[in-house]
């Protein structure tokens, strides 16, 4: 276990380091120099001299490597410099931003596991019914319906046969009042959960009847035990793993998927902030949250091949 | 893609001239044929737009006629500026076929190269090109655009290329795939030995066999790219207004939803429907093409 542990620690580094070359050349590109996008037109008022103090303010007159190095050295202890627009350090934005991101994800994976497992499993038990069916063109829909059409669906819905507006009003964290915060969250929450309990319904339902059809389930229940206790002990147990990959996989759809959501309803979290900021041409901000938002990305997919490593010992820890 | 049964060349070169018989089985899919009758559909509307063939111009405003419901006029009903919302969407089928047609065939263009040199010249070149893609595979889908977006600037075209680079990773992994797995096969082997120049070999033997997953993943990533699109556009960083887009539009209309609903369900539904074809097709494709695949996502 210890030497699959380094061995995907090692492999996770490089992933690392190329991300952040990546992020930084691609800043790099953009035609002309910082300096010249983030001013926009106010960039042909500057004298010479102006101009290259803000380089050498900014470090644009280091060579490019040396840029990287200074750049990646301040990200390993926590310095991604400074916002143009917010006047603040990347690294406290993102502090700022990213508990509510994490709150959405969470909430939203989680109500997308506590709808999509036992629909799933239901689904299975009785195929080929009206249900399964029934589960089956839910699943559909959230594949095919992008997050920020149910999200405008649902608020339309909410708006006119509740008349609640779910972003009306500022935005209150959990810790301030958790009440509130709740629900404020949950509709964002759902909306981007939908389109993950669909896939969780999917994997959950397929790789549940093809354990069904198994030997060992068939012997289960040939040595009488109650068919309740031979799917919730026997069948899941093994139906579940590949729900776990899914779930890894998901993750990055459900980060991309945060952007639009927190657009969508006005949630003041990571993915708006990075929006604004391509927008507004703040390329600190933008270099920064990028990095931070991959490499969280780039982690979860190292989690959730070690929880897998762990659910099915099947996976060899020496290869 | 029964290649480990198949070990004469003779046999292995029929997957090409079998296409007839794909088509045939794959109408007798259920889904396939739902897919694929929901792609003819899209496609045929996106070519009447691509052909300016809609009701109205569909950036004419019609003063007068502000935010009409459907009726036989509109049928779809007119947006605040008082344009037809049924040629905004017939617009927008055809620019979103234009941006998943162009981005779909350069990612899988470049990918499939890319994946068939890696795969087939082994080594070092293989190690680099694919650790290369990882790195492009550590960042989110929508995530990856949006960087290549700040780079480019916002517009359609930009979002072709940025959706072109997000999609090549894939498709350089699906292709490489089969490549590994024929390689030393003995068809393979014996194309060399009576002299086939390693270009030849590669064409000829080898990536016919890359064609059925390529086929299905081409289906898919059709979707994944409207939806792209779409997303890109909702965000406000891929087609620009007045341009249709049925992401632009489903932007610009949303906070009209309560009092014209119609605004929203139409280029709604127009996404749902051209995602679900795409879909559809892919899964049908794959149980025509690649029984083994079956079942997994």
């Amino acid at each position: 276990m210890r030497r699959y542990l380094l061995q995907r620690l090692f492999a996770f580094l490089p992933i690392l380091i190329g991300v952040s070359l990546l992020v930084f050349t691609a800043i790099r590109l953009i035609p002309g120099d910082v300096i010249t996008a983030t001013l926009g037109t106010e960039a042909g008022m500057l004298t010479d001299a102006q101009r290259e103090s803000l380089r050498s303010y900014y470090g644009l007159d280091r060579p490019v490597v040396e840029q990287y190095a200074r750049w990646a050295a301040g990200a390993v202890t926590g310095d991604l410099g400074v916002s143009t627009r917010h006047g603040k350090p990347v690294t406290d934005l993102i502090g700022d931003r990213f508990p509510v991101t994490l709150q959405l994800a969470l909430m939203a994976v989680t109500l997308a596991l506590l709808v999509g497992i036992p629909l799933g499993i239901l689904a299975a038990v009785r195929h080929n019914t009206v249900f399964d069916l029934f589960v089956r063109m839910l699943a559909l829909a959230g594949l095919v319906m992008p997050g920020f059409l149910v999200g405008t669906l649902i608020i339309y819905l909410l708006s006119t046969v509740f008349g609640v507006l779910p972003n009306a009003g500022n935005f209150v964290r959990f810790n301030e009042d958790p009440g509130l915060n709740l629900r404020q969250m949950i509709f964002p929450a759902i909306t981007l959960g939908f389109a993950f309990s669909a896939s969780v319904m999917r994997m959950t339902r397929s790789s549940m009847l093809e354990v069904l059809g198994d030997d060992y389930v068939r012997t289960a229940r040939g040595k009488g035990l109650r068919e309740r206790r031979v799917i919730t002990q026997h069948a899941l147990r093994n139906a579940l793993i590949p729900v776990v990959t899914l779930v890894g996989v998901e993750m990055g759809y459900l980060l991309g998927g945060t952007f639009i959501i927190e657009t969508l309803f006005s949630l003041p979290g990571l993915g708006r902030l990075l929006v604004n900021a391509i927008s507004q041409r703040d390329y600190a901000l933008v270099q920064g949250a990028t990095l931070f938002i991959a490499s969280v990305f780039v982690l979860i997919n190292l989690l959730v091949d070690l929880v897998y490593a762990a659910v099915d010992p099947r996976i060899s820890y020496d290869r | 893609m029964t290649v480990s049964a198949q070990s004469q060349p003779s046999e292995l070169h029929q997957t090409r001239r079998r296409q007839p018989g794909v088509l045939r089985r794959l109408l007798k899919n259920l889904s396939g044929t739902a897919g694929l009758l929901l792609v003819i559909f899209y496609v045929g509307v996106g070519v009447m737009g691509v052909m300016g063939a809609t009701p109205f111009p569909p950036n004419e405003q019609h003063a007068r006629d502000r935010l009409q419901p459907p009726s036989a006029v509109y049928i779809m009903g007119t947006d605040l500026f008082g344009r037809d919302l049924a040629s905004r969407v017939i617009a927008g089928a055809a620019h979103s076929l234009r941006v998943a047609v162009t981005s779909v065939t350069l990612a899988g263009l470049a990918g499939t190269l890319l994946g068939v040199t890696a795969g087939f010249a082994g080594g070092w070149v293989d190690s680099l090109l694919m650790r290369l893609m990882d790195v492009f595979f550590a960042f989110p889908a929508l995530l990856l655009a949006l960087v290549i977006v700040t780079i480019l600037g916002p517009g359609t075209e930009n979002a072709i290329i940025a959706i072109a680079i997000v999609y090549t990773p894939i498709f350089a992994r699906v292709a490489r795939a089969p490549v590994l797995a024929v390689k030393q096969m003995e068809f393979v082997m014996a194309a060399r030995c009576i002299g086939g120049s390693s270009i030849r070999v590669l064409f000829r033997h080898v990536m016919p066999n890359t064609l059925a997953p390529l086929i299905v993943q081409i289906s898919l990533a059709l979707s994944w790219s409207l939806l792209t699109e779409a997303g890109l556009s909702f965000l406000g960083l891929g087609a620009i207004p007045p341009m249709s887009s049925w992401g632009v539009m489903l932007n610009e209309h949303r906070a009209l939803a309560e009092n014209a609903p119609w605004l929203i369900l139409y280029p709604g539904a127009a996404i749902a429907l051209a995602v679900l074809g795409f879909n559809l097709l892919g899964d049908g494709l794959r149980d025509v093409l690649d029984p083994r695949l079956r079942g997994r996502k």
